[in-house]
C-alpha cells in the first residue's frame, strides 16, 4: 500500500534535496517491520504502536518516558469517588490537532474527542464501531466492555467514566496505547465524505509528530507537529526505515544510515559495546519468561513435585546459554521494574540433590513428561528450543525424562491453553500497563484457567489476595497485597520463573536524550541529534 | 499463432481454478486462525473468538466461503487484507514493481555473465577457465543466500569501503512521488539530483545476491547444451566448410543450444517473480516475497489466496512467452496458422 499523503509544506522541505534535509534535523529509526495500520485501538503489535500512538497521538494520562509512572497528559487532573466507581477527568485546554492534507481542524481538543475515542470501541451501535474491521482486541482484552458502565461528557472539558465495579488499575489502563485520543471532528468529516476508514490510515492526532507519508515495507515519514502542546519536538523530521533483519539493522547503524535500532541480535552485543560510534543502552524488560506446569494433572497437582522440578533447573546456565547475558534470573512472576516487586522472595536455588529427595518424598519415580518449546523468538525467551534442551538435561539428572514438543505458533498458543495438556509450557508475558494486576491476575488468576493461565492453577489464598488488590485504591495497601501474593506463588510454585530479559538499545553517539521505554516502545519526543 | 495463444489461455482456466482451490484449502489447513493470532499470548475467550470469526466472515460453511470467494474473484475482487484492511489487489501491485525491478536486474546480471561464461567454458572444455568456472558455479549454486548477502554488506557497505548502501531502494532522504513503482524510472522522472545514482547503487548488492544462483544455473546449462551441440554433425560440417569459428559457434551452435537455456531462464524468471523472500528480507526490499510470508504467518487468508493466484497467473504468462520465444529462435518449432 503506497499512500503518499503527499507534499504538505514541510514535506516539501523534506523532499527538496539531501542538502536541504541535512539542515533540518532528521532522525532515522531502523524499525523492524510495517505497522498493521495507524489506529492503535485496532491492533496489538508493538510495531503498530511505535508508528501510531507513540508518535502521533496522546492519551488522557501517559507513562513518563522511560518509566512505568503515570503522568497527566490530555487530562490535567482527575478525581475518583470513594467507592471507586466514578472517574472524572478535567481536560487540558488549548491542545491543537494536527493539520493534514485531508483535514484542517476548526477547534481544539475537547470532551467530544474523548467520548468518541472510547465510544467507538465500547458501543457496538456507534457508527464507527465496525469501521476497519472493528476488532478492538486490547480494549476487549483489558475487560473494558464489562468494566465501563457509561462515559459521560459533563462539559466541554470534563468527562466522567462510570464503572460497573471498582478497578484499581483503571488509570494505568487509560495510559495504554488503545486509549489514544482521536479527533471526533476528523471522524465526522470522513464519515460525511464516505471514507471513514481514512481515520485509521491517515491519522490526525494531538501528538508530537504527524504522518507525512507511508510506503509499506519501506518507509514511514513524519514531521514535527509545530503546535504540539508540550512544545515542538527537537527533531524536525522522523523517518522509520523499515529493516526486518537484525544483522542488517546493525550494519545500517554502523554505516550511519540510521540513528536508532530495535532488537539487536544477542550475538552482535559485544561488537556494539566495542564500537566507538554506538551507545549501547540497556534496561531490564517489563517481562517474564516462565515454565508453567499443569497444576490440574497429577503428579503436578502436588506443589512439592513442582518445587522439586524447579530446584533441579540451573537458571544461571540458561541466562548464560540462552540469553547470552541479556537476561536476569527471575524469582518473582513480575519483573523488578514494576512497583510491588517483592525483593524479599528467596529464589529456588539450584540443587539437584534436594530436588531428587523431594521427588522421592512425594513418591514420584520414573516421571515422564514433556517440555513445550515455543517456535518463535520473544524478548523473554530468545531461544525456547535451547532453553528446553537445558531444562531437559537438568531434569534428566534427577531421573525425570522429558520430551521436547513444539507446534507452529498459533497452534502452540491454542493447545497450551488446554486443561488436560500434558507437560510444562515455556511461555512469557510482556506487561501492558505497568500494573502488577496485569501479570498476576491475567496469568495466574482463576478466570484465566483454560486460557491465559497456562499453569491451570486456581488457588484460593492467592486469588483472594489479587481480587482484594483490584478494588483497593490506596497504592501502598495494594503493593502489600501483591507482595503477599508473590510469597504464596513462590510457595506453591505453579511456574518455574526463568528470566526477565535485558533490553539492549543501540543508538548512535550523536543521538541525545533517548530513553528506553519499559513497555518495549520507541518514543522520539524529547530526543535530539547533535551533529 | 492466435490459435496457439487461444489454446494456451484456455489451458490456463482449469489451472487457475485448481489454484483457487489449493490456495483456499492450504491456508486453512494450517493450524491457528486469524482471530487467535490477532490476540497473541493474551488469548481470546471462545465467545470472543466466535464473534471475531463472524466479523471476519469465517463463520459460514467452508464450501459457501469458497463459492463466495470464487464469485468475487471472477468479478476481479480479491478481497481485503485482514490485517491492513486494504484491497489485496492494491497491496500486491504496490509491492510487485519492486520485485519485478529486482528480478529483471538479477536476470540481466545472470544472463549477461552466465551465457558467455558457459559458451567459453564449452569451447575451451577442460581448460583452467572451464574448471574454475564450473567450480565457481557449483559454489554459487550452493551458497546460502543469507550468508552471502551479509558478507557482501559487511565487505562493501560498511567502513572502510562503504561503496554501496546497506539496504533499501533509495537513500531515505529522497522523497518524491512514485508513479511507476520502478525506482530507477521514478528517480529519473523526479528530476532530483543524484536520485537515479542512489537508486542504482541500492540495486547493486541485491542484484548480485539474487542473481548468483541463476548465474550458476545458466552458466552450467549453457555449457552442457553447447557441448552437446558442438559435437553434432552440422557443426562439424560448418567447420569443414571453413566458416570462421565465431560464426560456427555464434550462429550454428549457439542458436540450437539456446532452447534448453531459454527454458531454464523462463523457469528461473518464474521463481524470481514469486518474490525472493530472503533477499527481500535482508535488503529491506519492499517486494511481494516478504509480504506473502508475513501474510501466511498472520493467517491473512485473502492476502495469501490473492497473492498466490496473482503470482501463479504471472508465472503462467511467463511460460507462454517462453514458448513463443522458442519459435523465434528455432524456426522448426514455429507455430503454423
Amino acid at each position: 500500500m503506497k499512500r503518499t499523503l503527499s507534499m504538505t509544506a514541510l514535506g516539501l522541505i523534506m523532499a527538496a534535496s539531501v542538502t536541504a534535509a541535512a539542515e533540518a534535523k532528521t532522525l532515522v529509526f531502523c524499525s523492524e517491520g510495517s505497522p498493521e495500520g495507524f489506529n492503535p485501538s485496532l491492533y496489538t503489535a508493538g510495531t503498530t504502536f511505535d508508528a501510531s500512538s507513540r508518535q502521533v497521538f496522546n492519551k488522557l494520562v501517559e507513562f513518563t518516558t522511560g518509566t512505568t509512572n503515570i503522568e497527566p497528559a490530555l487530562a490535567e487532573t482527575w478525581d475518583v469517588t470513594d467507592d471507586g466507581l466514578e472517574y472524572t477527568f478535567h481536560l487540558r485546554k488549548g491542545v491543537k490537532w494536527q493539520t493534514t492534507e485531508n483535514f484542517t481542524p476548526s477547534r481544539d481538543f475537547n470532551a467530544d474527542d474523548v467520548v468518541f475515542s472510547f465510544a467507538r470501541q465500547w458501543d457496538k451501535n456507534h457508527p464507527y464501531h465496525g469501521v476497519s474491521g472493528g476488532a478492538y482486541e486490547y480494549f476487549n482484552g483489558m475487560s473494558m466492555p464489562d468494566l465501563i458502565k457509561d462515559i459521560v461528557k459533563v462539559d466541554d472539558y470534563t468527562v466522567k467514566f462510570v464503572l460497573n465495579r471498582p478497578e484499581a488499575p483503571m488509570i494505568a489502563n487509560l495510559a495504554m496505547d488503545f486509549a489514544s485520543i482521536l479527533s471526533a471532528e476528523y471522524a465526522d468529516k470522513m464519515m460525511e465524505a464516505g471514507t471513514p476508514e481514512k481515520v485509521d490510515l491517515e491519522p490526525v492526532g494531538t501528538g508530537p509528530f504527524q504522518l507525512v507519508a507511508y510506503q509499506k515495507d519501506a518507509v514511514i515519514r513524519y514531521k514535527a507537529h509545530p503546535a504540539y502542546w508540550r512544545g515542538k519536538a527537537d527533531i524536525d523530521n522522523l523517518i522509520f526505515a523499515i529493516t526486518p533483519d537484525a544483522s542488517v539493522r546493525y550494519q545500517k547503524l554502523k554505516a550511519g544510515e540510521c540513528h536508532v535500532m530495535p532488537y539487536p541480535n544477542p550475538a552482535d552485543i559485544e561488537a556494539m559495546k566495542a564500537d566507538p560510534d554506538i551507545n549501547l543502552l540497556q534496561q531490564e524488560g517489563l517481562n517474564v519468561g516462565y515454565l508453567a506446569y499443569n497444576a490440574l494433572k497429577p503428579p503436578f497437582d502436588n506443589p512439592a513435585v513442582r518445587k522439586a522440578l524447579n530446584l533441579a533447573i540451573n537458571k544461571q546456565a540458561i541466562i548464560d546459554g540462552v540469553f547470552q547475558g541479556a537476561g536476569k534470573i527471575a524469582k518473582n512472576p513480575i519483573p523488578p521494574t514494576i512497583w510491588s516487586y517483592n525483593e524479599a522472595t528467596v529464589d529456588d536455588a539450584y540443587n539437584p540433590d534436594t530436588a531428587k529427595a523431594l521427588l522421592e518424598e512425594a513418591g514420584v519415580t520414573n516421571l515422564k513428561t514433556a517440555i513445550w518449546a515455543m517456535p518463535v523468538q520473544r524478548p523473554y525467551n530468545p531461544n525456547a528450543r535451547r532453553m528446553a534442551e537445558l531444562i531437559q538435561a537438568d531434569w534428566a539428572a534427577i531421573g525425570v525424562e522429558a520430551e521436547i514438543v513444539s507446534y507452529e505458533w498459533g497452534e502452540y498458543l491454542e493447545r497450551s491453553k488446554s486443561k488436560d495438556r500434558d507437560g510444562a509450557v515455556l511461555l512469557g508475558w510482556t506487561g501492558d500497563n505497568g500494573d502488577p494486576d496485569n501479570f498476576l491476575a491475567v496469568l495466574l488468576g482463576c478466570d484465566g484457567v483454560g486460557g491465559s493461565n497456562r499453569a491451570q492453577w486456581c488457588y484460593k489464598p492467592f486469588e483472594d489476595l489479587i481480587q482484594k488488590a483490584k478494588v483497593v485504591s490506596d497504592n501502598d495497601k495494594r503493593a502489600e497485597l501483591y507482595k503477599q501474593a508473590q510469597t504464596v506463588f513462590k510457595e506453591q510454585a505453579p511456574w518455574a520463573t526463568i528470566a526477565h530479559s535485558v533490553v539492549f538499545k543501540p543508538i548512535r553517539k550523536e543521538v541525545k536524550n533517548f530513553k528506553i521505554d519499559p513497555f518495549g516502545g520507541h518514543v522520539f519526543y524529547g530526543v535530539d541529534i547533535e551533529e | 499463432m492466435l490459435r496457439f495463444l487461444i489454446t494456451k489461455f484456455a489451458q490456463m482456466i482449469p489451472t487457475f481454478f485448481g489454484i483457487t482451490v489449493l490456495s483456499f484449502a492450504f491456508i486453512r489447513l494450517l493450524p491457528g486462525d486469524p482471530a487467535t493470532l490477532l490476540a497473541g499470548e493474551r488469548g481470546v475467550t471462545p465467545e470472543r473468538h466466535a464473534e471475531l470469526m463472524a466479523l471476519l466472515g469465517f463463520d459460514k460453511p467452508i464450501w459457501q466461503q469458497y463459492l463466495l470467494y470464487v464469485a468475487d474473484v471472477l468479478q476481479g475482487d480479491l478481497g481485503n487484507s485482514l490485517v491492513t484492511r486494504q484491497p489485496v489487489l492494491e497491496e500486491f501491485f504496490t509491492l510487485f514493481p519492486a520485485t519485478l525491478e529486482l528480478s529483471i536486474c538479477a536476470m540481466i546480471f545472470a544472463t549477461v555473465l552466465g551465457l558467455p561464461a558457459g559458451i567459453i567454458a564449452a569451447v575451451k572444455r577442460g581448460s583452467w577457465f572451464d574448471h574454475t568456472l564450473m567450480g565457481s558455479a557449483l559454489t554459487g549454486y550452493s551458497m546460502p543466500i543469507f550468508w552471502w548477502a551479509l558478507i557482501l554488506i559487511i565487505l562493501f557497505s560498511t567502513p572502510p569501503l562503504s561503496w554501496t548502501p546497506v539496504s533499501g531502494r533509495i537513500d531515505i532522504l529522497y522523497f518524491f512521488d512514485q508513479p511507476t513503482g520502478f525506482m530507477l524510472i521514478d528517480s529519473l522522472l523526479s528530476g532530483e539530483k543524484g536520485a537515479f545514482w542512489s537508486a542504482l547503487s541500492h540495486l547493486v548488492l541485491p542484484t548480485i545476491v539474487l542473481g548468483t544462483i541463476p548465474l550458476a544455473v545458466i552458466a552450467r546449462q549453457t555449457r552442457s547444451a553447447m557441448l552437446e551441440v558442438l559435437s553434432e554433425d552440422y557443426v562439424r560440417t560448418a567447420r569443414a566448410k571453413g566458416l570462421a569459428p565465431s560464426r560456427v559457434i555464434g550462429l550454428h551452435a549457439l542458436r540450437n543450444a539456446l532452447i534448453p537455456v531459454i527454458t531454464v531462464i523462463g523457469l528461473l524468471v518464474g521463481t524470481l517473480l514469486g518474490g525472493a523472500i530472503l533477499t527481500e528480507t535482508i535488503f529491506a526490499w519492499p517486494g511481494i516475497g516478504k509480504w506473502m510470508v508475513d501474510s501466511i504467518s498472520r493467517r491473512d487468508y485473502p492476502s495469501v489466496q490473492g497473492g498466490l493466484l496473482l503470482i501463479a497467473g504471472i508465472v503462467m504468462i511467463v511460460n507462454i512467452t517462453v514458448e513463443l520465444l522458442y519459435g523465434l529462435i528455432n524456426p522448426r518449432i514455429r507455430y503454423r496458422r
